[in-house]
């Protein structure tokens, strides 16, 4: 109860805002939490949220509306697997997070993408494992089955 | 024609402090047979002069066995006062040299969206640009 209380005074306290946006195909946001954070996320609160989808992704913007170049190109890539549906944070939208994550992480920059709560890398990581076709046995592992193995198979069909 | 050479060199360290502090860190800790240090500041919406976005190519025998997150953690790890001060950016390449003798081919960052713009840490990361 104790935690809950303490958890609920920082929510109503003012301060930066977290928000989690749930991606749809259709590219309509619906916004499900807010927290708001007054301090630097602790770990357990970061723990918490890597987990929070088979796909998290911290980056600069929206998967909507990327706001940066590296954290855009995370998207496209997840896209061109057909992985729309995931959990995404804007850290421009809160310092606090961003200086959070790359604390729990240990890893400098933004973009960051989780898997099944284990971080899994960057922008880099991302690119050369979608090119190298790893990838799409990553996904595999998360249940995930990559869209590229339909546009794989529909070509060999022809 | 060596002190010409020697005095260019020196502004070069001069101007570009941070690419030759990346440079020297990399080659001394990988000992690559190949390297790129690319300053991709200019494609960033950044002062001009600034060395806040850089891209690097390391082709080195250390990486053999290392998975590429594990590859990335090292080079991070090599750079991590560069990482913590004037960098804001670091995109990164780390193959071995079979790797790269397969496929020699030096990646191009994407566009940026101009987030720098947005990012509150940037002035104290870009500093004043060198001239």
């Amino acid at each position: 109860m104790n935690s809950l209380i303490r958890f609920s005074t920082r929510v109503m306290r003012p301060g930066s805002i977290l928000c989690r946006q749930r991606c749809l195909l259709d590219g309509q946001a619906s916004a499900v939490v807010t927290r708001f954070l007054s301090e630097t996320p602790k770990s357990s609160d970061l723990s918490e949220l890597v987990k929070k989808d088979k796909v998290v992704v911290f980056m600069k913007g929206t998967p909507a509306q990327p706001m940066c170049g590296f954290s855009n190109a995370v998207v496209q890539i997840l896209r061109m697997h057909g992985v729309d549906k995931y959990t995404s944070f804007n850290v421009l939208e809160d310092q606090d997070l961003r200086q959070g994550v790359k604390n729990f992480s240990n890893w400098p920059t933004i973009p960051q993408v989780y898997f099944n709560g284990e971080f899994f890398g960057g922008c880099d990581i991302l690119l050369q494992m979608h090119q190298n076709g790893d990838l799409v046995d990553e996904l595999k592992k998360l249940g995930i089955r990559s869209a590229l193995l339909d546009v794989d198979n529909n070509e060999q069909k022809k | 024609m060596q002190p010409t050479i020697a005095v260019s060199s020196a502004n070069i360290c001069m101007n570009r402090p941070v690419e030759t502090s990346i440079r020297t860190k990399l080659n001394q800790r990988l000992e690559p047979t190949h390297l790129e240090v690319v300053n991709e500041s200019n494609m960033h919406a950044v002062p001009s002069g600034s060395e806040s976005h850089f891209r690097v190519l390391v082709v080195s025998k250390h990486f053999e066995g290392m998975s590429l997150l594990q590859r990335h953690r090292l080079v991070n790890e090599i750079l991590c006062d560069e990482l913590a001060s004037r960098v804001h950016a670091l995109s990164i390449q780390a193959k071995t040299p079979q790797q790269w003798e397969c496929n020699p081919v030096i990646e191009v960052s994407p566009p940026c969206m101009g987030g720098s713009k947005h990012d509150h840490s940037m002035a104290a990361k870009v500093g004043t640009p060198s001239k």
